[in-house]
């Protein structure tokens, strides 16, 4: 801003215009619930690196933690680089007021945000997009859920498989033991962990799938959801739909604005025998499993 | 000291010189959680073709120094959706409401301009400029014959204010400004993107699925400047100045350089409430320079 007064933004987490103006609408999400964002700066409370290059952050954010739901993203804007970062949310704490992310460095802007400390701001824009399903919209509490996670994929779906606690089952695959993340977050939670390494370092050795198959085979299962590379959502969404099990799976893209105006993360949908071009930002990330054109 | 924001384009009346510039505010919907459309002095809409198109394959933006590239093909649901569905909730919110129109052939862009002429959008933009469709879109803007012949095309089919929107990929933005004034516009809009590419060195693949895309932020933004100078001093239609544009500071120097109002397009992406703290830096620039009327600083920069 330079010599300009910043008349329009303030510090404490909320823009002047979300508080001044009534809301006229809001839009529907997937599973016609409001989806309301804000845009603001927000204190980071914690700060660990889990393993090598991998970040966690805890994020001070009432208004947000009490409307995000697990799958949602939040975008965050670093010092210096046009574009902002989506990051998954990881777990969201509605007591203490505060959501989880947690990141790898993937190249020059995530880098730099690891250089924010405890105590240092962020500037975001959340929750973003649509979650996966939850008792919220209409996934009974009872459901027998299986998470299916790759690499830092396995991050998004701690919050989510955490609502079905022991009913949940977490298949989390990594490429040796040094890179296992949250495996201890997901057992503190009560979920089942069925954790798999490409090396057999630890755990199962090779991929997420054979355990997909045998937990499905072994008792009945409602809900697969799944986050991870492109080939793996590949494979884990032929597995349900053999075993004729929903599936929603949380897609990634280059992305814009975040927010559905840009139209640049398009991923292509099937829905009612047709095909469409809709926005990882504003349908997405998550989607249902059978409809993701991989 | 009462300060007045309006700006008069192509004699329609903006309440402030700050518009969504087309392609990041898809049709106005996108951030009204964070505050009303009618803060906006217009908003230019996501270019519209005659029917929907799905756009380019993804990755379609990839990051650059202060900037990006971006190559989405004109993704849009049709002109009939938009008359539909947007036009009526973007009137009840918005402002000045500016149909931004694409096409493969001289006879798309009139036909859309005629389907538009009967609604209640207040101005038409055509987009002669598109860097990233395969037809149509920039190969009209690239020659002055291009772009007269769809200017007269859209001028005989409407009597809405018409707004031409240029290519910076040209070798003289001046003389395609002139031929689509004498071709009938009452406005000129510029730039669009600068024809760009980025590769990922470790895969040997260009980033954007399309390999090029087109350039916009900051690091455009002194081109834009200069072009907007340029074409301002040469016709005698409004013109109205974007590319790059971060800041109030950016504002008022493209104000300086000629421009009635001002687009924001990429400072959007980057900041959701940029289009607002530039408003607030504009009167704060108006306040500490004694300005009454922001409209007063229109071409105003002395040139050595």
């Amino acid at each position: 801003m330079g010599v300009f007064a910043e008349k329009t933004s303030n510090t404490t987490g909320r823009c002047v215009p979300c508080r001044k103006i009534p809301l006229r609408y809001r839009k529907l999400g997937r599973h016609g619930i409001e989806i309301m964002y804000r845009c603001g700066t927000y204190h980071i409370i914690e700060k660990t690196a889990i393993s090598a290059g991998v970040y966690s952050y805890g994020i001070h954010c009432p208004e947000i933690a009490e409307e995000a739901k697990p799958g949602q993203f939040v975008h965050i804007k670093v010092e210096g680089f046009t574009l902002r970062r989506p990051i998954s949310i990881c777990d969201i704490n509605r007591k203490n007021g505060s959501i989880r992310i947690v990141f790898e460095i993937r190249g020059h802007g995530t880098a730099k945000l690891t250089d924010s400390n405890v105590g240092d701001s962020i500037d975001m824009i959340a929750p973003l997009g649509n979650g996966f399903s939850s008792p919220q919209s209409g996934l009974a509490q009872s459901s027998r859920v299986i998470t299916v996670g790759g690499g830092i994929g396995v991050a998004p779906l701690l919050g989510a498989a955490k609502v079905f606690r022991e009913n949940a089952t977490a298949i989390l695959g990594f490429r040796s033991y040094d890179k296992i993340i949250l495996a201890n977050d997901f057992k503190q939670s009560g979920v089942n962990v069925i954790t798999c390494t490409d090396d057999g370092s630890v755990g199962l050795r090779g991929t997420v799938t054979a355990p997909l198959e045998a937990e499905l085979a072994a008792k009945p299962c409602d809900m697969v959801f799944a986050c991870g590379s492109l080939p793996m959502l590949g494979a884990i969404v032929k597995i349900c739909e053999t075993a004729g099990v929903n599936c929603e799976v949380s897609l990634e893209q280059r992305m814009g604005c975040g927010v559905g105006g840009c139209a640049v993360c398009a991923c292509g949908i099937t829905r009612n025998d047709k095909s469409h071009m809709l926005m990882v930002c504003r349908d997405g990330p998550v989607f249902k499993g059978e409809e993701v054109v991989l | 000291m009462k300060r007045d924001l309006t700006v008069k384009v192509a004699g329609v009346t903006f309440p402030n010189p700050v518009i969504a510039a087309s392609g990041v505010y898809g049709f106005g919907e996108c951030y009204t959680d964070l505050y009303p459309l009618s803060l906006m002095g217009g908003v230019s809409c996501k270019g519209m073709t005659l029917h929907k198109r799905d756009g380019n394959t993804p990755p379609r933006i990839a990051e650059t120094s202060s900037g990006m590239l971006n190559s989405v093909g004109l993704q849009n649901p049709g002109v009939d959706t938009f008359i539909n569905t947007h036009l009526p909730r973007l009137k009840r919110d918005g402002n000045v409401i500016i149909a931004n129109i694409a096409g493969e052939t001289v006879a798309d862009y009139a036909e859309i301009a005629k389907l538009l002429d009967s609604t209640d959008v207040d101005m038409l933009e055509v987009n002669i400029s598109c860097p990233n469709v395969k037809k149509g879109g920039a190969a009209w803007g690239v020659t002055a014959e291009g772009a007269a012949s769809v200017t007269k095309a859209v001028r005989a089919v409407t009597k809405k204010p018409l707004m031409v929107k240029l290519t910076p990929n040209v070798t003289d933005i001046v003389e395609i400004a002139k031929a689509a004034e004498s071709a009938g516009a009452d406005a000129i809009s510029l730039i669009n993107t600068l024809l760009g590419m980025r590769i990922d060195i470790r895969t040997k693949r260009p980033i954007l699925r399309n390999n090029v895309g087109g350039l916009s932020g900051p690091a455009v933004f002194p081109v834009a400047l200069r072009m907007v100078w340029q074409v301002a001093g040469a016709v005698k239609i409004d013109v109205v100045g974007m590319g790059g544009i971060n800041s109030a500071e950016d504002a008022v120097e493209m104000m300086l350089a000629g421009a009635k109002a001002v687009q924001i397009g990429t400072a959007i992406i980057s900041d959701p409430l940029a289009p607002l703290k530039i408003i607030g830096g504009l009167e704060h620039y108006m306040d500490t320079n004694g300005i009454k009327r922001i409209a007063d600083i229109t071409g105003t920069a002395r040139p050595w």
